[in-house]
């Protein structure tokens, strides 16, 4: 009987704690962990919706492609027009 | 009759297995509560990721083309202003809109950065510079050593106006005023006795002669 009430105590007074004590804090670092996946979902959401714009870039490239054109047909007219540099310049 | 059997230690022992579980029934289903939010939250960001892997994906091959093209454009140029300007113009011409370029010299001219550049006053007529300086704005005429800025971009437009002969531009102290008619009139005319009156006959010669 004695040693009944000695696993008792030792239950209650060592065992009890312990077990609160690390599921405390396992809880504690789970409960943690959230806000900061929160915070990076939020985050990757405004990365992607910074990229929406990303698809502009063909037409970009459209446009150089225009532009690069148009100036090499001004070069050409200006090649036709001017005069090249003379010799040893 | 069998619980009543039962010891004050071993109902004891009971009160704390139950308080264990108890404890362990709490804290558990909490710690599952929050791992669920953890991986509902990482699922976001797994499909932000996948967003931006997918809308990012094409932009490489994208930038390239646009790069190549490019370079295609300043190949051009640059052979082009090399061809009709020479080595040593091209880099006085150059240098002078952008002051110290002339040190990098032409990507596909690796001896224009061996050229001294010249002064580009000293290269091209005053006009030209002049010219130069008032389409060109800002680096052309700011980087003049020989003077002060020929243009103000922001209001000044008499630069341009003096380069055509004008005289109203060259602003002369007063022009002559339109003249000033009406009773208040400054100057008044008598009044014509032939206004209103019949018209004279024409010549006889002049009608018959039809």
């Amino acid at each position: 009987m004695t040693l009944l009430w000695i696993g008792d105590a030792i239950l209650i007074v060592v065992v009890l704690p312990i077990v609160i004590y690390l599921l405390a804090a396992t809880l504690q670092a789970a409960k943690s962990i959230v806000p900061s996946v929160r915070s990076i979902a939020a985050t990757a959401a405004a990365g992607s919706k910074d990229l929406d714009a990303a698809a502009l870039l063909l037409t970009t490239q459209d446009q150089v492609s225009r532009t690069v054109a148009g100036v090499a047909d001004y070069g050409g007219s200006l090649d036709v027009i001017l005069d090249d540099a003379k010799e040893g310049r | 009759m069998i619980v009543l059997a039962i010891p004050a230690a071993g109902w004891v022992l009971i009160v704390a297995v139950l308080l264990i579980v108890l404890a362990l029934v709490y804290y558990l289903v909490s710690t599952i509560v929050a791992l669920r939010s953890i991986t509902s939250g990482l699922d976001e960001v797994i499909a932000s990721v996948t967003e931006i892997v997918e809308k990012s994906a094409p932009v490489n091959d994208v930038v390239n083309a646009i790069n190549k093209d490019l370079d295609a454009g300043v190949d051009m140029l640059e052979a082009l202003l090399v061809k009709k300007a020479g080595m040593v113009d091209a880099v006085g011409l150059v240098d002078g809109l952008y002051p110290g370029a002339a040190a990098a010299g032409f990507r596909n001219f690796p001896e224009s950065t061996k050229v001294e550049a010249p002064r580009i006053s000293e290269v091209y007529t005053k006009g030209t510079l002049t010219l130069a300086r008032l389409g060109r704005e800002a680096p052309i005429a700011a980087a003049n050593p020989a003077g002060p800025v020929l243009r103000n971009v922001e209001a000044g437009s008499l630069a341009a106006r003096l380069l055509y002969p004008s005289v109203r531009h060259t602003a002369p102290p007063e022009l002559p005023r339109s003249p000033v008619i009406g009773t208040d009139a400054p100057v008044q005319y008598e009044q014509r006795d032939d206004i209103g009156a019949p018209r004279k006959r024409l010549p006889a010669s002049r009608t018959g002669g039809g």
